[in-house]
């Protein structure tokens, strides 16, 4: 009787169980009429541009192989974009905001080494940059970094700690004080403290700054991505002014194959065209319209009157490649906190 | 042989609250518990101790109790209004009670924000009689109060729906007053209800993210960053540290526990009392 009853009790768990398991699977990669899906994990502000870079690849696709390809976007903050292909988001490729954060997708075992060199200019084939955006007029005078030091300026930048957008702002006003100061630490470290005083809100993301700026009407400057600035000028005809700041930094987004789900999925092939095939000079001009830097130099130039090109910037390896950077600056205790939390 | 059961099925309906509670509650629980363990003694203690942790503990659990509290004398009269009285547009009313629980966390916050920040309309009229909400603990409270009183109204409502009128009427005829009728009449019997939603309410601020993260501005000097901003930015940040996450949710979770239990036992007191 007793072992009756144990075993109807382990048929129902296991129903149950498998009930479950059955609810939550049931998704393939082909289709029946043999359509490629093909995913791209990339970051928030990239929305606008890879539909339209989509549209264009899946042309050039279709002229190349004859078949039909469904290319799928996601987006969200880079570094929680990271986290979910390391966590199985089965993405063919990663197109992400810092390089530092497909090396951590590289160090989790789904990207070969190497992979920076593996396509031109680092794997960057889009640059941007940090500007300032200030509200039409510019009443309080904001022209460069020295500006936002000033009393009663109110800053919107979002969190070093929380968003990597949010360390180029950073990187970008320490670069200025390295030059200012001519590398003295302490006057460096006092200067970038006077700008994070005058923050007023500080968000988790980029886009929660911009919200928080152009929404709600706080502060007077926003320290924001160039790309971002650009299409709130256009959103926001008339009130809005960008102001490029005469140092900032180069902001390399970077693209990457995710080895193990494109070998998984056989879309090695297509994730290498679909990643090359973003430096050839359509592609380009999209970026370019799209307010992202074309890192082709003879197509940057058509965007002279869109891009402010006398900008002084520097790059991340002037501070040592990102890992460095995250250590000296953004890590527990290091220079943020220390200026930050006083 | 064994005793049958009434109700059968229960084989079945036990085998599926097992796999449930496993599937979703308990091994992403124990895995949060896993993960913190790779933490050395010193290095918890070391990340427990630190400044930003330890504000950020204070700012959750304060504003989650104060809004809890404001929930509950707040949640008492709404459903009071609900239940007691007919006026056109009552079940709207009832209805809209609702809205926070479906309404995404992050609408909500954003929508709070543009509200109560000193260029949107409520925050406007605050500001000239000097009280700014959005980006101070004023705002966690209020986002917080925004996702609680839901589990306040409908804890009490059923309560107050079956108790009858004609008590508070003996007691207003045998010369009660109605602060007394209230005390000794009403509030015994809504109290473990009231203290449910209390707990749920309180349980559901400490750890809300989406609501309170757009006003409250997250800023480290003015205090107003909660523990689950530490936890994402633990997360999000360019070194992601599973570990110090998952350190910091477990002794979210234990206090939450803890708070949760003393409730209970302060209920269990409360109907002892009563029933005596």
């Amino acid at each position: 009787m007793k072992k009756k009853n144990f075993i109807r009790k382990t048929i129902s768990f296991t129903l149950a169980a498998a009930c479950m398991v059955f609810t939550f699977t049931g998704c393939g990669d082909k289709k029946e009429d043999g359509t490629l899906t093909f995913t791209n994990v990339s970051y928030d502000p990239t929305r606008e541009f890879y539909a339209a870079y989509n549209e264009l690849f899946a042309e050039h696709y279709k002229e190349e192989t004859g078949k039909e390809i469904e290319l799928v976007q996601s987006h969200g903050g880079s570094g929680s974009q990271a986290r979910s292909v390391i966590e199985g988001n089965d993405a063919d490729v990663v197109t992400l905001a810092l390089a530092h954060d497909i090396t951590a997708i590289e160090e989790a075992g789904l990207i070969e080494e190497g992979w920076i060199d593996e396509f031109d200019k680092n794997s960057s084939p889009y640059t941007s940059t940090i500007v300032f955006l200030v509200h039409s007029g510019n009443e309080k005078g904001i022209n460069d970094w020295d500006d936002l030091t000033k009393e009663g300026v109110e800053i919107i930048t979002p969190d070093p700690k929380s968003s990597g957008g949010a360390c180029w702002n950073f990187l970008a006003a320490w670069q200025y004080a390295k030059e200012k100061f001519g590398g003295d630490e302490t006057q460096m470290k006092d200067f970038v403290a006077q700008i994070y005083d005058n923050v007023l809100v500080m968000d988790s993301g980029a886009r929660g700054a911009t919200t928080t700026f152009v929404e709600n009407g706080q502060g007077d400057v926003l320290i924001a991505w160039e790309n971002e600035a650009l299409l709130t000028l256009e959103e926001y005809p008339g009130e809005y002014e960008l102001v490029t700041p005469s140092i900032s930094i180069l902001a390399e987004p970077s693209v990457a194959i995710v080895d193990e789900n494109a070998d998984k999925n056989g879309t090695q092939e297509i994730a290498k065209d679909y990643l090359e095939y973003l430096y050839t000079e359509d592609a380009q001009r999209l970026a370019g319209e799209n307010f992202y830097r074309p890192s082709d130099e003879t197509i940057l130039n058509e965007f002279a009157d869109t891009f402010d090109l006398s900008v002084n910037l520097c790059t991340i390896d002037d501070f040592g490649g990102w890992d460095q950077a995250y250590q000296d600056f953004f890590a527990d205790d290091a220079i943020f906190d220390e200026i930050y939390s006083k | 042989m064994k005793k049958k059961s009434i109700i059968p099925g229960f084989g079945l309906s036990m085998g599926i609250t097992v796999a449930m509670l496993s599937l979703i509650i308990l091994i992403p629980l124990a895995s949060v518990l896993a993960y913190s363990f790779r933490l050395s003694g010193g290095e918890f203690l070391d990340l427990m101790t630190r400044p930003n942790v330890v504000q950020s503990f204070v700012t959750s659990i304060g504003c989650a109790l104060a809004a809890a509290v404001i929930n509950c004398v707040f949640g008492v009269i709404l459903a009071w209004v609900l239940v007691r009285y007919d006026f056109p547009g009552k079940r709207l009313m009832d209805g809209m009670i609702e809205l926070p629980f479906a309404l995404p966390t992050a609408v909500a916050g954003i929508t709070l924000t543009k509200m109560y920040s000193d260029t949107g309309f409520l925050g406007r009229a605050f500001e000239k009689i000097g009280i700014e909400i959005a980006y101070t603990k004023i705002g966690i409270v209020i986002a917080m109060i925004f996702i609680g009183i839901p589990f306040v109204v409908r804890a009490i409502q059923p309560v107050l729906e079956k108790l009858s009128p004609s008590y508070e009427e003996a007691a207003l005829m045998l010369g009660a007053s109605r602060l007394t009728v209230f005390w000794k009449i009403i509030f015994p019997e809504i109290r473990p209800a009231l203290l449910t939603g209390f707990g749920l309410a309180l349980a559901r601020g400490i750890g809300e993210y989406g609501s309170v993260i757009y006003i409250s501005g997250n800023s480290e000097k003015n205090g107003t960053q909660v523990v689950s901003y530490i936890i994402m930015q633990k997360l999000n940040s360019g070194n992601v540290d599973y570990e110090g996450a998952a350190a910091i949710a477990l002794v979210l979770l234990i206090i939450s526990f803890l708070m949760l239990f003393l409730i209970n036992i302060i209920q269990h007191i409360a109907s002892r009392r009563t029933n005596a």
